[in-house]
């Protein structure tokens, strides 16, 4: 579609009708990739075309507008294009603000970050727009922090704020920080607060990267606000949008000069890297020639020296008894710090002393608290509980899950018995690799060892590979060798780890509400009853214990907290997975219908886009045993 | 894979009391015994045999009070040793004597032992600690003569003399004197003139004891902290570091460079003797046998190189030969 200039009078309205029409039948990306490329060079210098182009869009009617600002914006190779196109538009027209700053940015968000580049650069770039920048920040920052948009709406939707947020912290000049600096910091706080209250390890983060990043922007001087979080890509990739991008439309309009431009900073560059090693080896010459004379000369061999230790004032304690008197008395802190780190070597090399005082022993240890500056304390007391544990599984179960429920432990304490009891189980229970034929390229179904604490995402993961290897049947890949196989020893514990946990979950206590506050808990403790589930496959016990559970999940099936929805999944999981299905079928099929009501209302209706995953993972393991019962002859 | 460290030779046991000076006295070949000098703190001198591993004579002349240093005026008939009763002593030991001939009242209370250096035919010049706390006085031998008085200057805080080493080039060149003090920093003064030459702080805590190599002109000093210093001294008898040595456990009571300059000894708190190579301060060996600190090593001055010994005296009563590296 070519215009013809001159000093024609023409009216351009008729092209903007077409254009709607166009675009408002789904047409966008045909029509505007060819129009967007021509209208970004005419207009790159050429006024006149710019302003042909913003009575083009101008006049675009009202009912067409959305889906015309729509394209260009998703289209637009950058945000200073985007502005060359649009022009003031936003300003001017009513129905195209709004389409930029309320429903691109807080109603929908499936658009990509450079779409989101464009559209909060183009508000940057002039003076007119930049007000509705700062509106729209204010109001991005008031979904970020409203507490109920952070627990209802999908991980998606948050962080495709936060990315909008960022951009529009990269593109904020002083003084108007200076201006809205008050509001920005009562926006972050409260904001914070909400994210870091939620379950989820992701919504946290989000919240951390974005607080921090909006402190940094309003504190010129003095200590900025730094969280400690794990940084992945994720995390690199929300951070690098605090810096403004550089423009990106500049390489394609000046492509020689670029290439130039890079080949001198390359050639620098080499110079620099070639000029630095020639002193580096310059360097290592003399020292090499020195060191070569004296070695030459120096013909003493020197002995064994690896026993040279530190000389420790206190020797390790040998006895149990030793370090129990150690744990409980002492104010020697050389003796209790090597009390704490030989303990679990002890427990596990002497277990039958270790059985006669291992209640004892898990209550010290469930008491223990820093009293010097240990390295690696929490892995050492958590690995002597371990082994306290397994050495001497029915009685200290017993107490650490009675005293799960009792009054007056922390949060911290109370999932520590969590992480014991399930590191104890998989200890004990060594499931191997069941031999069947999966996809080659599968990973090892294998439970190994992992490490421990917020290691829920790892056992979703092992549920979901052990799935996977259940329901793709179709390819015959190659067999895994089967591993040296062992006793389950865990068949005749898996009562009385699991059913005293889940004993009392509904009756409050004065400093523990599982279903109230403290969902964060119950979270967990749903994703190790699924565990202990997982494991105590091929048990005796498994039929009741998978009856139970399906009553349990029942009961919170309706939580507000997706954490511990995921959790509930999880369970269901398991039962699937270690129930055997003739049991399934005969035993628990009430549950199991009623479960599978509730697996469909879940895929359709759940906000989180992880349990949705999950109810269908679900649904087609029971499809897939269904299949299996039929098929089997009777 | 390093072989393990050798076992000592020997242990001699039956001083009765933890041993602070050691003293070889080997060099007189066949029908001379080769004999160990060892001071305890109980005050007594034991001349050991070396051959029948016996205590061949035993001196006490210090009224009770601990024996830190001992040497030999030319040969083994005639032994000094000073003790904390703030007494040095010449003794006589030729022909089975065991009588004090001579001694010097040096009014010193501290705990720095005197450092002996031969400069002509039947003289000798000493250094040790004087009566003020900060000086150190240097005698001539046997008459007995005060050469200078070193006296650092007002306001230098140096605290006490802790190790002193008299040292030339060559006899009959000029003596010089390396001490190092309670402050942790090295002195080099020049005798003739009684002044400081250079001054170098090698350690953040007190220096406990000093060696020095003149052919190389490099010297080792170690403290009660972790780490062993070396210096060199430069062509305008300026001191300057060279290199430090981090150790496992902190504290060296004594350090000694073998006569033939090729490893040095450190007796050390954490009760092992450890061995390095002269050259680059090399860690060769560790030898663990001693069971309470280490307070002495002193290596023989045999004439025949596969003969030689490193003794190191420990509170343990015991002191304890080895024979390691011998065959360089």
């Amino acid at each position: 579609v070519c215009f013809i200039p001159g000093g024609l009078d023409c009216s351009v309205s008729f092209v903007s009708q077409i254009l709607g029409k166009v675009c408002i039948r789904g047409r966008q990306k045909e029509i505007l990739s060819v129009l967007v490329p021509h209208l970004t060079d005419l207009t790159k210098s050429d006024c006149i075309w710019q302003r042909i182009c913003w009575r083009l869009v101008e006049c675009v009617p009202d009912r067409w507008m959305e889906a015309v600002v729509l394209g260009f914006v998703q289209k637009a190779p950058g945000a200073d294009v985007l502005s060359r196109l649009l022009g003031n538009l936003v300003v001017k027209n009513k129905k195209a603000q709004f389409v930029v700053t309320q429903k691109m940015l807080l109603l929908q968000y499936g658009y990509t970050t450079a779409v989101l580049q464009n559209l909060l650069g183009y508000l940057s770039l002039d003076s007119l727009r930049r007000a509705l920048m700062i509106k729209v920040l204010q109001e991005l920052l008031e979904t970020w922090g409203s507490s109920s948009a952070v627990k209802h709406s999908p991980v998606e939707q948050q962080q495709y704020i936060s990315k909008a947020i960022l951009i529009c912290l990269s593109h904020l000049k002083e003084p108007e920080i200076e201006s809205c600096r008050q509001e920005l910091l009562m926006s972050m706080m409260e904001g914070v607060k909400c994210h870091l209250d939620s379950s989820l390890p992701q919504i946290r983060r989000l919240g951390m990267i974005v607080a921090e990043s909006i402190s940094s922007k309003i504190t010129t001087d003095g200590p900025v606000l730094k969280f400690q979080y794990e940084e992945d890509d994720e995390a690199r990739e929300l951070k690098s949008l605090l810096v403004q991008a550089p423009l990106l439309s500049v390489l394609p309009d000046l492509p020689d000069n670029n290439r130039n431009e890079n080949a001198e900073a390359a050639l620098p560059a080499v110079l620099e890297s070639n000029g630095k090693s020639p002193t580096e080896t310059t360097h290592v010459m003399p020292d090499g020639d020195s060191d070569a004379e004296l070695d030459s000369d120096d013909d003493l061999v020197p002995y064994d020296m690896s026993e040279d230790k530190e000389l420790k004032k206190t020797k390790a304690p040998v006895y149990i008894r030793d370090c129990i008197e150690v744990l409980t008395g002492s104010e020697d802190l050389d003796k209790w710090e090597e009390a704490v780190k030989a303990l679990e070597g002890l427990v596990r090399k002497n277990p039958a002393a270790a059985r006669e005082v291992s209640v004892e022993l898990a209550k010290i240890l469930l008491h223990l608290e820093e009293k010097t500056c240990l390295e690696g304390f929490a892995e050492l007391r958590q690995k002597a509980q371990v082994a306290v544990l397994t050495t001497d599984p029915i009685p200290v179960a017993q107490y650490l899950t009675s005293q799960f429920y009792s009054l007056n432990y922390s949060l911290r304490q109370r999932i520590d018995i969590l992480d014991v009891l399930v590191l104890a189980a998989r200890e004990l229970s060594c499931p191997k690799a069941h031999g069947k034929t999966k996809h080659s390229g599968a990973q090892n179904p294998c439970i190994q060892l992992l490490p421990e604490s917020d290691s829920s995402k790892d056992w979703r993961r092992i549920v979901d590979e052990r799935i996977k290897s259940k329901t793709r049947r179709f390819a015959k890949g190659q067999s895994q060798v089967e591993r040296p196989s062992g006793p389950n020893e865990f068949s005749s514990l898996a009562g009385h780890f699991f059913f005293p946990l889940i004993q009392n979950f509904d009756r409050p206590l004065a400093t523990f509400d599982l279903l109230g506050e403290d969902h964060f808990v119950l979270g967990r403790l749903v994703h190790t009853l699924a565990v202990l589930m997982y494991l105590a496959v091929n048990t005796m016990a498994v039929t009741a214990m998978g009856k139970a559970l399906l009553e349990f999940v029942w009961a919170l099936r309706f939580h507000t907290d997706s954490y511990v929805r995921q959790g509930l999944l999880s369970c269901v999981s398991s039962v699937l997975l270690s129930v055997p299905a003739e049991r399934l079928l005969q035993d628990v099929t009430e549950e199991l219908l009623e479960t599978r009501l509730w697996l469909e209302d879940v895929v359709e209706k759940d906000p989180d886009g992880d349990c949705r995953r999950l109810a269908l993972q679900n649904l087609l393991l029971m499809e897939n045993l269904k299949k299996k019962l039929e098929t089997v002859p009777s | 894979m390093a072989q393990p460290p050798p076992d000592p030779q020997f242990v001699l046991r039956g001083t009765g009391a933890a041993v602070h000076a050691l003293h070889f006295s080997c060099g007189g070949g066949e029908p001379d015994v080769p004999i160990l000098f060892s001071g305890s703190e109980h005050g007594c001198i034991h001349a050991w045999n070396l051959k029948t591993h016996r205590v061949d004579a035993a001196l006490d002349g210090h009224g009770g009070k601990s024996v830190c240093w001992l040497e030999t005026m030319g040969g083994k008939d005639r032994l000094l040793s000073q003790g904390r009763d703030q007494r040095i002593c010449l003794w006589d030991l030729a022909e089975g004597r065991t009588s004090v001939t001579d001694s010097v009242f040096t009014e010193n209370v501290g705990f720095c032992r005197c450092s002996l250096l031969k400069v002509a035919q039947g003289r000798w010049l000493m250094a040790t600690a004087a009566k003020a706390l900060e000086e150190v006085q240097v005698l001539e031998l046997p008459s007995k003569t005060s050469v200078c008085t070193l006296k650092p200057e007002v306001g230098a805080k140096l605290g006490m003399p802790m190790c002193l080493k008299l040292w030339q080039v060559t006899r009959g060149s000029q003596p010089s004197l390396l001490a190092g003090y309670e402050d942790g920093s090295v002195l080099l003064w020049n005798l003739s003139m009684g002044k400081v030459l250079s001054q170098l702080t090698c350690h953040q805590e007190p220096v406990m004891s000093l060696d020095f190599d003149s052919e190389k002109a490099k010297g080792i000093s170690g403290s009660s902290e972790k780490v062993l210093s070396i210096w060199s001294l430069n062509e305008q008898q300026n001191l300057q570091a060279q290199q430090t040595h981090r150790l496992v456990n902190a504290g060296i009571s004594d350090i000694t460079i073998r006569p033939d300059k090729k490893i040095v000894a450190t007796a050390g708190w954490d009760h092992r003797i450890r061995i390095f190579g002269w050259k680059k301060l090399k860690p060769l060996a560790v030898l663990d046998y001693h069971t309470a600190t280490v307070h002495s090593v002193s290596f023989s001055d045999h004439k025949n190189p596969s003969e030689r010994l490193l003794a190191a005296g420990a509170k343990d009563h015991r002191i304890s030969i080895w024979s390691i590296y011998t065959q360089t």
